[in-house]
């Protein structure tokens, strides 16, 4: 065993020695993800899965977990969406009431933390719980069912329509030392019932912690489910995740991962498409620049006949920043009738910043149109000049078409105050010689008039 | 169509599938320090030539074999294969073609290759290499006059050691990967190609390749370098008997372009793909590499692969020179139980680099295909640009097409661009063709050939011909 | 010459013809018109071979033959061609490469040999510029970046190259101008003769001033509904098909 696995283990058992009994399920699985961790360690950049990113600076850390969820309510103010929503709300991985929302959920909608869901009812969360994410997906998948005890639950009775947005918020908090944590979200959404669900990942500036998410969302036939992720986490943050979906038949799941912030990012999203007609929508955007690393990889397994995926992801990379993106369309033996599409499009600003791009079909049958195109490269010169040739300076022109380039991610966004809060991001991420904050503020300024 | 018609429009009999009973010396079966000085003995080489095998060699006793492709093979018994296998005693190696065994050539005449009055009249030079020992090589003193060395490696090490030491391995390492590093050890023959400066090499060059003898192994290695300002075209057919074992090829090609040089480099690899059980069929592992080391050199790979049960080959360029360009162009049927891995890397590293791209697969029966690629540009690639198309047309529902591209970009004024499509055959354009009255399999024919296209006119002209009529046989079958 | 009887056709278990019979004899050109729905395609389509269909019941022959027991090829040597609505782009294949093979196929169904190399261009030539055609077309793959005029051209070049006995043209007037128009029409009217027949599908009347039919078909609802000679077209141009469907409910 290594000293880094060593280290994460015996957080384990001061963990264990703290905590009173728990289910034997619980503690059962709980200790299958530790032997799973130690005998498959930190990923070592020869597994093709990691090939392009280093984990070592996770590995290395000393990470805590936190004891308490306390956190500045003027600073949480700033950083919280305005949004009218149902809100759960944990700082550090702890479930923080005072910053959550639960007044009059709706009927046939259940939203709560994890904790309280093992305590009130440990058996209907313990079947789900894992089905989708098991130990055996990646050493971080392991590690997170080793350390599994909050997060949220979100439970759709069929048929069941939510208004509101759910926001499930992480807060990173800056402290003494660099705290860990290793949420766990599970959505079960019912039958043709239809809900959108925001998971934003935000915090102090100067917090350097480590978030491990496992997420696992299951669609019931004709469930509709809008998923964001909105991650703004602090610079100097870890964070890995993976997200697990089950598609039954004719169910849609679209996915906004918009990952602006964090300094070291992982993450996976695998969809299983399991029922006819079933549909998932991958729509992507990943600014980064310093030295942040921004690292998505997605899945698409189509696993009926008469499935479809569709995928869009886009990428503005500065500085020492570096990128990958990896997306993977599976066609099962005996699905056919498939249509999968993949696009991919980035923007280098500097040359020192890398983007690694894999785009991947594997396809074991003939009734398929899968196509997918990736472009890495610059913006359109002729464009460029049309904006200038109006009279605007080029840098602005080119700030301008930068901001475009991310907007057609931003155009298919279905929530104002989202888009907009990425848009003015996106604007103040890039380069000051674009001057372009000042003219997404103005804009967003008159929408709201 | 139903996917039965389909199935029998694929089947196919391999047509190049004879043996030439021909007397042969071969080596026991087995590998060992012994194997590799008894090769080098066997050729008269030069201590030096010893030592850098045996170097490669003990190098590749430490490597294991490369599990990442998408391949699915039994490991194989290094141990149980010859390492050596000539036609004749080599002190009776022909002089030239009227000294040539009889017996060979008709084995050439049954392949079609273009070696004796053919050749003359196509214009193109040919060195045939039959198992392990490079035949004849044709048009030698002619090439000579103009300056152009074309003759078997052996005989290259021979009569020009210090171009062979200059550039052998230099573009693919001994130990570059695990069957690099066996060929450098053990390699046999192969073809060397020298065009001097300012150059064109008069006519097309061409080496046909066949493995014959039983349970042997060929391993040739093939270098050509390109002077400033010299140009060569070079054409390369493999075939081999049917056998119900499988027989391993490992060959190492490198290709070296100076300032303002172009090499194209074209193949039409029909080696035996096994029979539709998957019994039998090569194995066929192949680094290719160029490396465009001059400013505005020019490497060009043209690929039909239609053979093998089992394809592992990347023809790579190395873009070094500054406004240097690679181009990759391929076609690759798989059918019965074929499997390929296959693609290219372009590794841009000087500014002002171009790379091209066109790969299509066609995959049929229960073959299973796989387009591997990666593009690399380097920080210092500056202005560096990449297409890439990548097409995979499926015909029946047992086999598979899978893409693998690898796209790593590191800096901002570079363009890539990635295109790729998977589909079958479009009912609508086979429905179209026959209600012209053309027949199910020609029209199958037709689209397929249109489909590859755009990599069949980047052949030289003789070869495309060859080429279109190779990938008809391979979907030839029983419809009507 | 093409004998119809009762036929019975669906497509995912809706029926689109419902009963049609139709006969046409040799040297006769047919109009079918009808509105939008009626099923006009689905019969030159089914003749033809296309496989998305179900044939429920009934027959179709030509000289006595089963159509309907032919292979989609064999129904275009015998001489059955069908001229598309939405011809298909087919990359890499080169147009002249599609003519000679489908003439050596009809050609070696007659028991003739190939055209020799120079016949076949002299041939070709003469009918590119009979249909206003540049020679560059014979180059390019088959319909592929054609616009709609320039596709539905190529729909008759190979008509007449391949001299069908009875050619059967969907809607191929659709998104022509009155330019192209004339050319088609011209190119079709060539090929009237006292052996050969056509069956034109049309929503407009409009290509009726240029081809002039025997006889015109309304089809309504997967019948025909009523029949009549070239006058019958343009009083459907003035008055529209719902009389038809008035005079057939009642």
């Amino acid at each position: 065993m290594s000293e880094d696995v060593k280290r994460f283990l015996d957080r384990l058992s001061e963990r264990s020695a703290n905590r009173g009994p728990e289910p034997s399920w619980i503690a059962a699985r709980r200790q299958a993800g530790a032997a799973r961790f130690e005998a498959l360690g930190f990923p070592h950049r020869r597994v093709e899965e990691w090939k392009y990113t280093d984990v070592r600076n996770i590995a290395r850390g000393d990470f805590v977990l936190a004891k308490e969820a306390e956190f500045s309510p003027a600073t949480a103010a700033t950083l919280a969406l305005p949004l009218d929503a149902h809100k759960l709300t944990f700082v550090d991985g702890i479930f923080a009431p005072r910053l959550s929302d639960l007044a009059d959920l709706p009927d046939g909608v259940q939203l709560l933390p994890l904790s309280q869901a093992l305590e009130n009812n440990h058996e209907a969360v313990g079947g789900p719980l894992g089905r989708l994410t098991g130990v055996d997906f990646s050493p971080f998948a392991a590690l997170n069912t080793a350390f599994m005890e909050e997060g949220a639950v979100l439970r759709l009775a069929p048929r069941t329509v939510v208004e509101k947005p759910i926001v499930l918020q992480f807060l990173s908090r800056a402290g003494e030392q660099p705290v860990m944590s290793h949420p766990r979200i599970l959505i079960e959404a019912g039958a043709r019932s239809e809900a959108t669900v925001i998971e934003h990942h935000t915090g102090e500036v100067a917090a350097a912690n480590f978030t491990n998410l496992v997420e696992e969302i299951m669609l019931d036939r004709g469930a509709i489910l809008t998923h964001y992720k909105l991650l703004e986490s602090p610079e100097q943050d870890s964070h890995v995740a993976s997200m697990h979906m089950e598609l039954r038949r004719d169910s849609r799941f679209t996915s906004f991962n918009l990952c602006l912030g964090g300094g070291l990012v992982r993450n996976d999203l695998v969809s299983e498409l399991n029922g006819e007609g079933a549909e998932v929508i991958y729509q992507g955007l990943f600014h980064a620049q310093g030295r942040q690393h921004v690292d998505n990889h997605t899945l698409a397994n189509h696993n009926s006949p008469r499935v479809r995926s569709w995928e869009n992801y886009k990428g503005i990379l500065d500085d020492r920043a570096r990128g990958v993106y990896n997306s993977k369309v599976v066609v099962k033996r005996d699905s056919s009738k498939i249509v999968a599409e993949q696009h991919s499009a980035n923007l280098l600003l500097s040359d020192r910043a890398e983007i690694d791009t894999k785009p991947e079909l594997e396809i074991y049958n003939d009734d398929v149109q899968c196509a997918h195109g990736a472009t890495t490269g610059q913006l359109d010169e002729e464009a460029v000049f049309a904006l200038r040739s109006r009279g605007i300076d080029e840098q602005t022109a080119r700030g301008l078409l930068t901001l475009a380039f991310a907007g057609e991610v931003m155009e298919q966004v279905g929530l104002d105050v989202v888009a907009e809060r990425v848009e003015l991001a996106v604007a103040g991420k890039l380069p000051d010689r674009y001057h372009l904050a000042g003219l997404v503020e103005a804009a967003v300024a008159l929408n709201e008039d | 169509m139903s996917t039965q018609e389909m199935e029998q429009l694929v089947q196919r009999e391999y047509k190049d599938g004879f043996v030439t009973n021909i007397e042969s010396e071969t080596l026991p079966p087995g590998l060992d320090e012994n194997t590799i000085a008894f090769i080098s003995n066997k050729k008269g080489e030069p201590e030096w030539m010893l030592e850098w095998r045996l170097k490669a060699y003990r190098q590749w006793l430490k490597m294991t074999p490369p599990s990442w492709a998408h391949l699915d093979y039994p490991p194989i018994d290094y141990q149980a294969i010859s390492y050596f296998s000539a036609p004749k005693r080599p002190e009776d190696r022909p002089q030239s073609l009227d000294e040539v065994d009889p017996k060979l050539l008709e084995t050439y005449e049954k392949l079609g290759i273009p070696l004796h009055e053919r050749a003359a009249l196509a214009g193109v030079a040919v060195d045939a290499v039959f198992d392990s020992v490079s035949v004849v090589t044709t048009f030698k003193a002619e090439l000579l006059e103009a300056g152009v060395v074309f003759c078997s490696i052996s005989e290259a090490i021979r009569d020009y050691p210090e171009l062979v030491k200059r550039y052998l391995g230099s573009v693919v390492p001994q130990a570059d990967n695990y069957f690099a590093a066996l060929n450098s050890a053990v390699f046999t023959d192969g073809s060397f190609v020298y065009v001097p400066e300012g150059v064109v090499c008069p006519m097309e060059l061409s080496t046909y390749f066949r493995i014959n003898a039983e349970n042997t192994g060929q391993f040739e290695r093939t270098l050509i370098i390109c002077e400033d300002r010299a140009q060569v075209s070079y054409l390369e057919g493999c075939t081999a008997p049917m056998r119900d074992e499988n027989q391993l090829h490992a060959a190492v090609v490198e290709l070296v372009a100076l300032e303002d040089a172009y090499i194209k480099y074209s193949t039409v690899q029909n080696w035996y793909p096994g029979d539709e059980n998957g019994v039998g069929g090569i194995y066929n592992f192949v680094t290719k590499r160029g490396d465009c080391r001059g400013d505005r050199s020019r490497i060009s790979w043209t690929q039909v692969e239609t053979g093998s049960a089992i394809t592992w080959k990347y023809p790579s360029c190395v873009l070094r020179g500054k406004d240097s360009i690679g181009e990759f162009y391929s076609v690759a049927v798989t059918n019965g139980r074929q499997q390929a891995d296959t693609g290219t890397k372009m590794i841009h590293i000087g500014e002002g680099t171009r790379s091209t791209i066109v790969s299509k697969g066609i995959s049929a029966g229960r073959a299973e295909q796989a387009y591997r690629g990666q593009v690399k540009v380097g920080p210092r690639a500056k202005g560096a640009r990449n297409f890439t198309q990548c097409d995979s047309l499926l015909i029946g529902d047992q086999c598979g097409a899978h893409t693998f591209p690898y796209m790593e970009i590191g800096n901002s004024t570079a363009q890539v661009e990635h295109e790729a499509t998977t589909s079958k055959i479009g009912e609508d354009q086979l429905f179209y063709c026959r209600a012209r009255g053309i027949s199910e399999e020609d029209a199958v024919n037709m689209i397929v050939n249109g489909f590859c296209k755009d990599v069949f006119q980047e052949l030289p002209m003789e070869f495309a011909v060859e080429a279109e009529a190779l990938l008809n046989v391979t979907l030839e079958g029983a419809v009507g | 010459m093409l004998e119809v009887k009762d036929l019975h056709v669906s497509v995912d278990g809706n029926e689109i013809l419902k009963g049609l019979s139709l006969t046409i004899n040799a040297g006769e050109v047919h109009a079918i018109m009808g509105p939008n729905g009626s099923g006009k395609s689905t019969l030159s389509s089914v003749i033809a071979g296309k496989e998305d269909y179900e044939i429920t019941s009934g027959s179709v022959t030509f000289d006595g033959k089963d159509v309907l027991a032919m292979d989609i090829e064999e129904r275009a040597r015998a001489g059955l061609l069908l001229g598309f609505q939405y011809p298909v782009e087919i990359p890499g294949v080169k147009n002249i490469y599609l003519l000679k093979a489908a003439l050596n196929a009809k050609r070696e169904a007659l028991g003739l040999g190939e055209m020799p190399a120079p016949e076949f261009m002299k041939l070709i030539k003469e009918k590119i510029a009979a249909m206003k055609m540049d020679a560059s077309f014979l180059q390019r793959a088959v319909n592929e970046g054609f616009s709609g005029g320039e596709k539905k051209r190529n729909e008759i070049l190979q008509m007449i190259v391949l001299e069908p006995r009875l050619a059967m043209l969907d809607e191929i007037d659709s998104g022509l101008d009155i330019d192209a128009m004339k050319v088609v029409a011209d190119g079709v009217n060539s090929l009237r003769s006292e052996e050969r027949s056509m069956l034109l599908v049309t929503h407009y009347q409009r290509l009726l001033d240029y081809i002039v039919p025997d006889r015109v078909h309304v089809l309504v609802d997967g019948r025909i509904a009523k029949s009549g000679d070239a006058e019958l077209a343009r009083e459907l141009e003035v008055r529209g098909y719902d009389w038809v469907l008035e005079e057939s409910a009642a």
